[in-house]
């Protein structure tokens, strides 16, 4: 079948991990921007600059304190979060009781402050990350490197466990019933502004933690976060905010949509989830998970 | 979905005179500007407060925020560079000619995007562009990361010469101008007041039996087409059609430009304009810093100053009546 088609499998193969590992990247981030969305209302736009930040932190604590990526893996994303509960604090929560369009215009000047800045200290080329789990295996079809199964398993384990988390725990009950009716959920006891700020924190914390798994398979790039978070917002039209389990399954499956047409058409492999969005937006407005209002 | 936070209340009748006024005004400052500052620049805000304005048509009046503007500028103005040094057209011709890719687009990309609303219309528009942005990328006239350099400024009309930057401003300035009364003869027309109806209460629009999103459809179509004059011109003023032009950065530029001037008044994107090109140009020695401080100023004028200078400017002129009367 595949001399048929004129493509080697190991190509194939090759390009469909590629896929899947960008497809966790997608998951990932669309699973935190839906989280913050469900409680906050706002599209957080700095949530690719965050990526980029948890990248960075675990570049630094490398560097700068010889601290391994495993350790970065729990301390990048706490860091980050700590400052994304002060970005919340500071400044978004002066703009809940305004339009939406607000939270997306102040979140967009953030990311533009925190880009900026990254630009202005390490430059544009992007740094290196030495590869924690090098070598790997070899399969009958294809070769395999170690890292690139950890990141697909680690996604994996991380969209699965917040899904488990929200839908399935009793902190997730009160998540979601603040996500409904945040008026009853407070008259009930619960403090519901000090839960939009966990939220948003655990949110920017999932994109840093992307960002450290990220790190040593890209390089650690100032600009990595803003090429990917538009992609991510394609994904989210496609995918629809309402469900959990709808933003991991788009996020995985476009990712190999986007893996396929490198091998197949690869003219158009940066192009081809903008076009899927257009055809799921003149067939299913709503999404594919989502639920028309 | 509530837009009244976001845009003033409307204009009573008795402004339009007012704003015509104002208008005149400008335009006799205008006149003489290039006596005092330097045409060029005059030009280049003259071509981003026109793209200001064709995007304000539609956060302000309609209360669509279109985060992909950039992709009409910047498409159109591709078109009218190709069309200009390639095929030899002449530069109202090459203009026309983007002016109407623009639209085209707009019609293709509006049919799309207004099938969603609110937060969600933002994300469509930013991915369409950023699709553009990428056919931009690779497509074969555009020449990749060159852009399409050394457009030929021909007479227009075969009677002016564009080689003169003076004679070049005062065509920019006719063109503007001619923006300008599109956009304020619109929202003053019927259609512009169905228009605001539906940006205060869209189910109720429908209620009246307007079919709103022909009428969304059409201000995204005019959007973008006059969006795209002002990439046309921009294009043959720098000679220049480059991938900045319709990169999401871009499409950023636009909205912080409206933002800071007043988003729904009539000359605010004409200030926003003037306000941010003016610091661009005294910034363009610090580098990065500049994307830095336009994200401050995107933060402080979203917590603090939401309604831009000259949203402001009306407020306080409407207190003193009032406490006057």
């Amino acid at each position: 079948m595949f001399e048929l088609l004129g493509i080697p499998p190991q190509a194939l193969f090759g390009q469909l991990l590629l896929g899947l590992i960008n497809g966790a990247f997608y998951a990932m981030l669309s699973l935190g921007l839906a989280v913050i969305f469900g409680l906050l209302n706002v599209i957080n736009f700095t949530h690719g600059a965050q990526y980029m930040m948890g990248a960075f932190a675990a570049w630094m604590l490398l560097e700068w304190a010889g601290v391994p990526y495993w350790g970065a893996l729990v301390i990048a994303p706490i860091v980050v979060g700590a400052i994304g509960i002060a970005m919340e604090r500071l400044f978004l929560r002066h703009l809940y009781h305004l339009d939406h369009l607000y939270g997306l215009l102040l979140t967009f000047g953030l990311a533009l402050i925190i880009e900026g800045v990254f630009r202005k200290q390490f430059g544009s080329t992007g740094l290196p990350y030495a590869n924690p789990l090098p070598g790997g295996t070899r399969l009958d079809f294809m070769f395999l490197p170690w890292y690139r199964a950890w990141i697909v398993a680690a996604s994996l384990a991380i969209c699965l466990g917040t899904w488990f988390m929200i839908e399935r725990t009793k902190l997730g009950s009160y998540l979601r019933a603040a996500t409904e009716r945040p008026d009853l959920v407070q008259a009930f006891g619960i403090n519901v502004p000090r839960m939009i700020t966990l939220t948003y924190g655990f949110g920017v914390g999932l994109a840093a933690l992307a960002g450290v798994l990220a790190a040593p398979a890209y390089n650690v790039n100032p600009l990595m976060g803003s090429n990917l978070i538009i992609i991510v917002f394609a994904v989210v039209v496609i995918g629809g905010m309402g469900s959990i389990m709808g933003a991991i399954v788009t996020g995985f499956a476009l990712g190999i949509i986007e893996g396929l047409t490198k091998v197949f058409y690869p003219e158009a492999s940066n192009t081809v989830i903008f076009i899927i969005m257009a055809i799921v937006l003149m067939l299913k407005p709503a999404g594919l998970f989502g639920t028309p209002k | 979905m509530n837009n009244a936070a976001i845009t003033l209340t409307s204009q009573p009748a008795i402004a339009k005179n007012r704003d015509l006024s104002i208008l005149a005004m400008l335009v006799c400052i205008a006149i003489v500007a290039p006596l005092v500052i330097y045409p060029v620049f005059l030009m280049k805000v003259l071509c981003f407060a026109l793209f200001a304005l064709a995007f304000n048509l539609l956060i302000g009046y309609v209360g669509l925020l279109s985060f992909g503007h950039a992709m009409f500028f910047g498409g159109a103005a591709y078109i009218s560079g190709h069309v200009v040094k390639v095929w030899g057209w002449s530069p109202e011709l090459g203009i026309l000619a983007g002016t109407v890719c623009a639209a085209l687009l707009g019609l293709v990309t509006g049919v799309l995007a207004i099938r969603r609303q609110g937060i969600y219309f933002a994300m469509v528009t930013l991915a369409l562009a950023q699709m553009v942005f990428f056919f931009c990328v690779q497509a074969p006239f555009t020449g990749g990361e060159d852009g399409i350099q050394a457009i030929p400024r021909r007479p227009i009309l075969g009677l002016f010469d564009l080689s003169n930057d003076y004679a070049f401003y005062y065509v920019v300035l006719a063109i503007f101008t001619f923006g300008f009364l599109v956009i304020w003869r619109t929202i003053h027309s019927p259609f512009g007041q169905v228009l605001k109806a539906i940006r205060e209460n869209e189910p109720r629009a429908i209620s009246l039996g307007y079919r709103v999103e022909q009428y969304k459809l059409l201000a995204f179509v005019l959007s973008a087409a006059l969006a795209g004059m002002a990439g046309a011109t921009k294009a043959i003023v720098f000679q220049l059609a480059s991938l900045t032009d319709v990169s999401w950065q871009m499409s950023g530029e636009v909205v912080l430009m409206t933002l800071v001037g007043g988003m729904g008044t009539v000359f605010g994107p004409i200030v926003g304009a003037g306000v941010i090109i003016t610091m661009q140009n005294y910034l363009a020695g610090f580098g990065e810093w500049v994307l830095v401080i336009q994200g401050v100023i995107f933060v402080v004028v979203v917590l603090a100053f939401r309604k831009g200078i000259v949203g402001e400017l009306q407020a306080w002129w409407q207190r003193r009546q009032n406490q006057k009367g």
